[in-house]
């Protein structure tokens, strides 16, 4: 029997849904470890979580401070050697900003923020965070965000179809503008993803639309307790 | 040499003119100043008393009309702290307290409203921060002139964005409230803002200077030259036309800074760091300083140059007044004091030691080393002036108002004609969806929502551990407190209160925001006491205390004040989050099952105003021991499971309950309310609810021996919504005008 798997989540100053995201883990059956923005070490955990929320106050472009703080530098060199690693929302907008993902998040199209539950396709299932889902499945997951309008240039958007690295697509309405109606991408080798939704806010029918969010959570709780 | 006015010059330069008339004093009270003082005031304690002594911070002209709320309050067990304080608190039980509180911040935010509505929501949060809470949930109550005014699309975009922008980043679910449009409003909006936060009992803090030799701690943000005069300038006079000069007034908000600020003071709570803390918030320094050392056991000593500033230039009388946002006043033990800047520094959160709390009774503050304020800090907290203000009902207008009764307009007879009344009811700004608002606010963070928009109220789990939640709900409606200021107060109530027990909570307190205009007009204040003197007879009956709130006065634009609007907001408790009950139809085949009695009771309705933009007569009869009636055979019923859904009828009718109830889920209903369909349909009588039940047997029975009318007008299912012998149309048809309206009008 594997000790209990660890799955970090990162607080930065401003990060709001760090408790909800740890709450996730929990419920996934894992133990859930604070790493703090300003400390350069992961604490040995088996995966890492970057939170939604507004690091530093997301002043001067969303996610763009936070991949310059101790703990995102870390996480890049562990993610480039294969560390599970989740970016929910302005965690999304990190990992773009650090280099982990390609592409960028800017301003919703109808320039309001958006909260609104949203109806997703689970697009690929061959990545660490969803290999629990069905791939065409339609999942319910709350969106909530002013800058989710996923863009990146032509080859790579042509790339990301290509290799089946869109791993969520907005479905019945498309929340912000984004290409190609893209919530949720992964790199190639399938251990790093970026999404706008909140799984952490689908966990429980009675503080969310649907427990359709756990799944992400368990993928790679599973995958890590059978290696 | 220097220029300032010390104390010493003060006293030596006993004639020289000062501008208090700007400031806002008028010739009595500086009077009244110079008399406390022995001697004039100096700049800074001009500046200080004027803050002070504005309506907006002393009450002066509502405080006797307040005195109800504490004197002779209903008994209640849950209270531990009343009025008075930043905000009231509440015990819910399991060792917990809950505390929550309703603002205005309605002049700003017609100036600037980005910046007012997002100051309007920091502001209060901080009032349930200092109480030892961690806010959980904000909600917010919005009136705005004629939707489709010229300047009404300004207002609401950059109120509704203010009000997200502020709360979505402090990553606080917004929970309800509600909008509303009125002519009245049109130069002079109401952005009321409401916070509740949860604290173990043992975490209450009070906002006391205590112990001399203790350190006077400023938290947070570096203070600028936003928001000098804020409370005095903006908020306690009336616009005329220079809106524009005053927008330097207005402060500007930083929502990661408050964020920091939070987490930051809530450690120092838990680890015992600090014996008294205060907000900053209207009269920034001058009414922290004065206040807490009013309200502690000796005096406070500051040093004003230690004050960290934006502008190094700012003058004194500029740092006293300063509304800059952001700052917390914590008072510390020398012992504790290099943990708490550890602490701070931790979060990045600036602090400095600005100050001690010293034996005696005088409040000292030193620039460049010479004293410029030396005062007896309860003169300028406690001892502001009292007015009773002059009061006269406006006989002829009012009397006039009351005879023009909505029995004349004429009222749709035919299926079609009622069916074409309802669509038009539903597509007009007073009642169609509010999706449009209530996207552009963040509803999960925290993960506690158990229900928000468009539910009758919001309900709020108090943490993982636990099943216990709370409930609120915050209403106002001024038409009917036009109509009659007494009787609208508690409709108004009632109707908080109502929203509150359909969710399945116990309705505990109450928290209150009074939008009224001119107190130096009589028949304003007439209207004012009324008001109260409802509030406070309702809130009696009904066995909710008030625990706090906001006067804000001055809401009028020349000489037309707004429609007297008391929002109220109504604090419940559910023991099992669980048992919440929805205000959607969830499933087909549930009898549909009207509870309360219906009379011809349309005067001052959203029917009168939509159709016929009338207004007149008199509001429904205020029946307080049916509310508490129904409210009580609600709880029985979500306690016993036996409501699949419960919606409170008022702006609106029975008509608006159902189109709501069958659109949220998609669930539509068939419904049989006879012959006389018209006031069946839009008669909004208080103290009736719409609830569906698989069990309509143990309903009725339940209402009955709660004394509750009840019947079954018929069943939920199916893609549409159909009322016998009348008319029948399908959700989708129902959906798009309910839903077009506001995004048609505001982008």
């Amino acid at each position: 029997m594997p000790a209990t798997t660890r799955v970090g989540v990162v607080t930065f100053p401003g990060s709001l849904d760090d408790r909800d995201a740890a709450r996730a883990v929990r419920a996934a059956g894992a133990e859930a470890i604070s790493l703090w923005h300003g400390d350069a070490t992961l604490q040995g955990v088996d995966a890492v979580v970057l939170p939604g929320g507004f690091s530093y106050g997301d002043y001067l472009r969303a996610g763009a401070i936070a991949r310059f703080s101790p703990v995102v530098a870390e996480i890049v060199a562990a993610a480039n050697q294969g560390l599970p690693v989740l970016g929910i929302c302005n965690g999304f907008q990190v990992l773009c900003e650090a280099g982990l993902l390609p592409g960028a998040l800017i301003r919703n199209a109808g320039l309001h923020f958006v909260c609104r539950d949203q109806q997703l396709r689970v697009e690929s299932t061959t990545s660490r965070w969803t290999s629990h889902y069905s791939r065409g499945t339609e999942v319910v997951i709350p969106v909530k965000h002013g800058e989710g309008r996923y863009v990146a240039d032509a080859a790579t958007i042509e790339q990301l179809e290509r290799d089946g690295l869109v791993t969520f697509r907005y479905i019945g309405g498309n929340p912000n503008g984004a290409l190609n109606d893209i919530a949720g991408i992964r790199n190639s080798a399938g251990n790093v993803v970026g999404l706008m939704p909140h799984p952490e806010h689908a966990i429980d029918g009675l503080t969310g639309p649907s427990v359709d969010g756990l799944a992400m959570f368990s993928s790679v709780i599973g995958d890590l307790v059978a290696a | 040499m220097t220029d300032t006015d010390t104390v010493e010059v003060a006293a030596a330069t006993p004639d020289k003119p000062q501008p208090f008339a700007e400031l806002g004093l008028k010739d009595d009270e500086y009077a009244e100043v110079r008399e406390i003082l022995g001697r004039r005031p100096t700049d800074g304690e001009l500046a200080m008393y004027s803050v002070m002594w504005s309506e907006h911070c002393s009450y002066k002209s509502s405080k006797v009309h307040l005195r109800q709320f504490a004197e002779n309050p209903p008994h209640s067990d849950a209270m531990l702290v009343g009025m008075g304080e930043n905000a009231g608190v509440v015990d819910v039980g399991d060792g917990l307290a809950v505390t929550f509180k309703v603002e205005s911040h309605n002049h700003p935010s017609y100036v600037e409203p980005y910046q007012g509505a997002a100051t309007g929501v920091g502001g209060i949060v901080r009032d349930i921060l200092t109480m030892g809470a961690r806010p959980i949930a904000v909600m917010d109550s919005l009136r705005f002139g004629e939707a489709g005014a010229p300047d009404t699309k300004r207002l609401v975009s950059g109120v509704v964005a203010g009000v997200g922008g502020y709360g979505n980043c402090l990553g606080l679910p917004n929970i309800g409230g509600e909008v509303g449009f009125d002519p009245t409003y049109a130069g002079n909006p109401l952005v009321n803002a409401l916070c509740v936060g949860v604290l173990p009992h043992e975490r209450l803090q009070l906002a006391r200077a205590e112990g001399a030799g203790n350190l006077v701690l400023l938290i947070g943000a570096l203070t600028g030259r936003d928001g000098i005069g804020g409370a005095s300038v903006l908020a306690s006079a009336t616009f005329e036309t220079e809106g524009e000069t005053k927008r330097p007034s207005v402060q500007v908000g930083d929502p990661f800074a408050e964020k920091i600020l939070i987490e930051c003071c809530l450690e120092l709570f838990d680890r015992g760091l600090v014996a008294g803390i205060q907000d900053l918030g209207a009269a920034g320094l001058s009414c922290a300083f004065a206040e807490t050392a009013a309200h502690g056991d000796g005096g406070m000593s500051v040093d004003l140059d230690l004050v960290p500033l934006r502008e190094a230039s700012m003058l004194p009388v500029e740092i006293l007044m300063s509304e800059s946002q952001e700052r917390m006043l914590a008072i510390v033990a020398p012992e504790s004091v290099d943990e708490a800047l550890a602490l701070c520094a931790k979060w990045g959160a600036l602090a400095t030691v600005v100050g001690r709390v010293t034996e005696g009774d005088r409040l000292v503050i030193k620039w460049h080393g010479e004293t410029i304020v030396d005062v007896e800090p309860g003169s300028l907290a406690d001892d502001g002036p009292v007015y009773h203000r002059p009061l006269a009902r406006p006989d002829a207008e009012q009397d006039a108002l009351t005879a023009d009764s909505s029995a004349h307009l004429a009222r749709p007879a035919s299926g079609d004609e009622l069916l074409q009344t309802l669509l038009r009811l539903v597509a007009s700004p007073e009642l169609c969806s509010r999706r449009w608002v209530t996207e552009q606010y963040d509803r999960y963070v925290i993960g506690g929502t158990v229900l928000a928009m468009p539910h009758d109220g919001g309900v709020v789990r108090l943490g993982d551990e636990t099943t216990r939640g709370i409930a609120l709900s915050l209403d106002g409606n001024g038409r009917f407190a036009k109509l009659d200021p007494y009787a609208g107060a508690q409709l108004n109530l009632a109707e908080a209160y109502r929203n509150v027990a359909c969710t399945g909570a116990r309705p505990l307190a109450i928290s209150d925001c009074l939008n009224f205009g001119s107190p130096e007009d009589p028949a304003v204040m007439w209207q004012f006491a009324e008001a109260t003197r409802g509030l406070a007879e309702g809130c009696r009956a009904l066995g909710t205390p008030v625990t706090g709130g906001n006067v804000s006065f001055y809401n009028q634009t020349g000489a037309t004040a707004i429609n007297p609007t008391p929002v109220i907001g109504v604090l419940g408790v559910i023991e099992d989050v669980r048992r919440r009950v929805p205000s959607g139809f969830v499933a087909p085949g549930h009898k549909v099952v009207l509870l309360g009695e219906t009379a011809d009771e349309l005067d001052g309705s959203a029917w009168a105003w939509v159709v016929h933009r009338h207004l007149g007569g008199r509001p429904p009869a205020v029946r307080l021991d049916a509310e508490r009636a129904l409210a009580g055979l609600l709880l029985d019923a979500a306690d016993g499971a036996l409501l699949s859904s419960a919606h409170d009828l008022s702006e609106g009718g029975l008509a608006q309950a159902l189109v709501e109830a069958c659109l949220i889920e998609g669930v539509g209903a068939q419904v049989d309310i006879g012959s006389e369909a018209f006031v069946e349909l839009f008669s909004e009588s208080a103290a009736r609810a719409l609830v569906a039940t698989a069990d309509d047997a143990a309903v009725l029975a339940l209402a009955a021996t709660h004394g509750v009318p009840a019947r079954v007008i018929g069943e939920t299912g199916g893609a549409v919504f159909s009322v016998a012998d009348a008319f029948e149309i399908g959700l989708a048809e129902l959906r798009e005008p309910f839903e077009a309206t506001l995004p048609a009008l505001f982008g």
